[in-house]
């Protein structure tokens, strides 16, 4: 006989559990109890004793897969006397009696025998009885504490679906609906806009499977109550059964559509959208979580006049050797960072808690965050300083290209060590950014404005840039950070400083 | 059920200078972790008669509850029960102290004491029956003088010390024995027991014990002195023993039964001990506790220490130690089958026993649900309900 095992409920209240790894494989024979796993469970790793004594046939799970509780995860060939251990099967009747004897026996300790013999004999038989009483097994699934009781549908009084009758405070309702009659979610429009239709577990796991949309469903129970005769009749369509409107449905209605009530449910859709977290935004909601909640982060902005870089980009442009690269200011301010970098290397580094070291890298691998069709990106530029200004402007050309495309691979998203995020297209001026997870810092680059500035003693018209800076306290100091972001202002106030810092 | 005569030999009961309240507590110790049998001037007298063959049965029970413990955690990975909370290394301070009590006596416990409840007699299977979720109540507790487990902290010291209260009443020699945790001192149910306990001067015993870890909270943070000591602000004498040490629990346990059975009044025992395992099968120590502590006491084991002395004397035969071996496997296997088996509650079940008299609201309560149920359906019902129409 094939007996399965599921995953139960390892702690309390756990959905799911990782397997880790298998103490055994297929064809192998374990004891009853014998360690066949080790599951990570979300509150300690534990060892899974095998439940039954037989022969493994199938491991449903490799290691490393997350299982959710009440799965399958192996199954075993066992005698047919199921889940009984060899050796208590093994065991006759006088063996088990005698034991019982002896367990019960031992509940005294007894300094003066006599009065405590009546008790103990008492005692045993309380013992004896108490196990012989133990019923036959009645034939049942294995009901796995943890995912709920299997409903028995033999044995019990066959229960018939009470039909809701208007009663009290609920008859003035009109119930049932009547064809061609507005329903009761028809009659409340303010309240079938607001809360979900009206119906009950059973009910909604049945539309569920019959994927019908509550929202479609007229309910006939008291105060609008959703039965399931309701969703039933929805399906096959009975007529006059519902005021049912019938566009998603329309496969499967023949008649009964009362189109009138469209609108009034179709508002109640456009009031809010559920969108299933996945993907992309699930994936940028978990980095920004951790990271938000694992570094302490600091911002610091430093605004500057940034017309001489404009200047230089514009002389580069006419230049024929940029001429025909996508020369930005993103560019230059890339590899103004760079440059920076160089002396500031503590912002080019990882905190790593495992290992209780920071890991400080002599290369970057410059991340920049991109909107794409799928959400945001961070693919980076690797060995970024390695690069001459032309082939960062290139590299930077081709990365934003195969984001917007989608086509990011993910190597190219792994292994970052210090980002930037160019908000200035959006038209923003400054923020703080949130780290990429695992680096130690991460610049946004505002808009370049024209705007009133100081210049040489007057008031001028000049290219003004916010640059927004976000580091990572446990690395990096103040000091450092405050260091970086002035060298990088500086080489975009005058990209001659740069000479002072290569 | 074992020192009732004992106790009478009142005149011949030393001086009990170490349970009065102002005294430093010394750790009292028959059988040191080695195994040795070390004299005591004054607790040698309460064990006196424990002769080899009871010495046997102890080892055997504390073995067999082990065994209990490790078949029902296994339970638990294999789903069929829903929580477990181990007993592992507290082994000697339930069947030490459980082993002393007289069938009147009555036992009030936390939700650890399985194996004094294994003492007291509880059907294996209703052992179990609440960690399945099958029953909201094991076993009658008038059918073996225990009170189902209590979970809520402490509580349970409150109802120990209102029985013993009835017990004064009745004018019956019967002891009321409240068991809690190192935790559970802190609680103000504890405490409130104690101070009734010693205002009426009833006959219960606060056992408690000092497993050193109240889930995840050491027990040096929750008290700034021993435990025991604790008990000198209540006015109650208290005793500290070594918890794993099942003959030196079962000592103090006698003197303070016999104490409260000749009108003396409460007692406070500190059994001092230690959870080798985690606070339940949801739990992971690892995270809070360091692994240096566990091997301290795992060399203080209360079973190895008294395998040890029974080498000494000769009497840990290999007949005794398959016998032994056979008692566990065979209680477990019981245990196993008892828990397997067990049909499952009927859903009404839960409305059974909430009220002994019938009530209006409850009676709602119980149509809704009723209503409720039948909104399943069942295919053959629907198929009837069809033809109704």
């Amino acid at each position: 006989m094939i007996k399965e095992f599921r995953l139960p409920d390892l702690g309390e209240g756990l959905t799911e559990s990782e397997i880790l790894s298998w103490k055994v494989a297929v064809g192998d024979t374990v004891t009853l109890n014998q360690v066949i796993a080790e599951v990570e469970t979300a509150k300690a790793v534990v060892e899974l004793p095998s439940p039954f004594a037989g022969v493994i046939r199938e491991l449903h799970e490799q290691p490393g897969s997350v299982v959710a509780v009440g799965n399958p995860i192996v199954s075993f060939e066992v005698p047919d006397d199921a889940a009984l251990p060899p050796a208590a099967a093994a065991k006759g009747p006088a063996n088990g009696a005698a034991a019982t004897e002896g367990a019960a026996g031992t509940v005294t300790a007894v300094p003066e025998e006599g009065a405590t013999e009546d008790a103990v004999a008492a005692s045993a038989a309380r013992g004896q009885s108490a196990v012989d009483a133990v019923p036959a097994p009645p034939k049942r699934e294995p009901n796995l504490v943890g995912y709920g009781a299997v409903v028995e549908s033999s044995g019990r009084p066959a229960r018939r679906p009470r039909i809701f009758a208007p009663a009290g405070s609920s008859a003035a309702d009109p119930s049932p609906v009547t064809p061609g009659q507005a329903g009761p979610a028809a009659a409340k429009p303010v309240e079938s806009t607001v809360e979900r239709p009206r119906s009950t577990p059973p009910v909604r796991k049945l539309a569920r499977d019959l994927q019908v949309d509550l929202a479609q469903v007229a309910g006939t129970g008291p105060q609008g109550l959703i039965t399931r005769e309701d969703v039933q009749a929805f399906v096959h369509g009975a007529p006059g059964e519902t005021g049912t409107p019938a566009e998603h449905r329309a496969a499967e209605q023949q008649s009964g559509e009362q189109p009138g009530k469209q609108p009034v449910v179709q508002g109640a859709g456009e009031r809010e959208f559920r969108t299933p977290i996945k993907g992309v935004r699930k994936y940028t909601a978990a980095a920004m979580v951790e990271s938000a909640f694992t570094a302490p982060h600091v911002t610091e902005f430093l605004t500057v006049d940034v017309t001489p870089t404009m200047e230089l980009l514009g002389r580069l442009k006419a230049s024929r050797e940029f001429g025909a690269l996508r020369l930005t200011p993103l560019t230059l301010a890339a590899k103004a960072v760079l440059i920076a970098l160089r002396r500031n290397p503590s912002l080019n580094s990882r905190w790593d808690g495992a290992a209780q070291e920071i890991v400080t890298y002599n290369y970057v691998n410059l991340g920049i965050a991109a909107a794409t069709p799928r959400g945001l990106t961070v693919p980076n530029i690797k060995d970024a300083d390695r690069l001459s200004l032309a082939g960062l402007a290139e590299a930077l050309a081709a990365l934003t290209d195969t984001a917007r495309a989608g086509r990011t691979a993910p190597a190219e998203l792994s292994g970052g060590t210090l980002s930037i995020t160019n908000i200035g297209v959006f038209g923003i001026d400054a923020g703080t950014p949130i780290l990429n997870p695992g680096e130690a810092a991460i610049l946004a680059l505002g808009a370049v404005r024209t705007a009133p500035w100081e210049y040489r003693g007057e008031v001028a018209l000049r290219q003004v840039i916010t640059l927004s800076l976000s580091f990572d306290h446990r690395l990096v100091d103040g000091e450092q950070g405050s260091r970086f972001l002035a060298d990088v202002g500086a080489i975009l106030a005058e990209p001659g400083m740069a000479l002072t810092m290569v | 059920m074992s020192t009732d005569e004992t106790g009478q030999g009142a005149a011949a009961a030393p001086e009990m200078a170490e349970t009065s309240p102002a005294v430093a507590h010394r750790l009292i110790q028959l059988i040191t972790p080695a195994g040795e049998r070390v004299s005591h001037p004054e607790f040698d007298f309460w064990v006196k008669d424990v002769s080899d063959e009871q010495l046997c049965s102890l080892f055997e029970d504390m073995t067999v509850i082990r065994r209990i413990d490790v078949e029902a955690t296994a339970l638990q990975r294999q789903g069929e029960l829903a929580l477990w909370p181990p007993l592992l290394g507290q082994e000697a301070a339930q069947i030490g102290s459980g082993r002393s009590l007289r069938q009147d006596d009555f036992v009030f416990s936390s939700y650890r004491e399985n194996g004094v409840a294994y003492c007291r007699g509880v059907d294996l299977t209703d052992l179990v029956r609440v960690w399945r979720g099958n029953a909201s109540s094991g076993w009658n507790p008038y059918a073996i003088n225990m009170a189902t487990p209590q979970i809520i902290i402490g509580a349970q010291t409150l109802h120990a010390t209102g029985y013993a209260m009835g017990i004064q009443y009745d004018g019956a020699d019967a002891v009321s024995v409240a068991y809690f945790g190192d935790g559970a001192t802190s609680e103000g149910d504890v405490n409130e027991a104690m101070v009734f306990a010693a205002s009426f001067q009833v006959p219960v015993v606060f056992f408690c014990t000092n497993n050193h870890w109240a889930i995840s909270e050491p027990v040096r943070l929750q008290s700034h002195i021993q435990l025991a000591d604790r008990a000198a602000g209540f006015g109650i004498p208290s005793l500290r023993v070594d918890g794993n040490d099942v003959l030196a629990v079962m000592a103090v346990t006698r003197l303070a039964l016999d104490r409260a059975r000749r009108g003396g009044g409460p007692t406070f025992i500190e059994a001092v001990s230690y959870r080798m395992g985690p606070h339940t099968t949801a739990d992971d120590p690892t995270r809070y506790r360091d692994a240096n502590e566990l091997e301290d006491w795992a060399a203080k084991d209360p079973i190895s220490r008294v395998a040890a002395l029974l080498e000494r004397k000769g009497l840990l035969t290999a007949d005794f130690q398959q016998h032994v071996r056979d008692q566990a496997d065979a209680v477990a296997h019981r245990m196993r089958k008892g828990c397997t088996t067990m049909p499952d509650p009927e859903p009404m079940d839960v409305f059974r026993h909430v009220y002994s008299t019938p009530n209006s609201w409850l009676d709602r309560q119980q149509e809704h649900y009723a209503r409720y149920l039948a909104s399943f359906g069942e295919p053959a019902g629907a198929a009837t309900q069809e033809g109704a129409r």
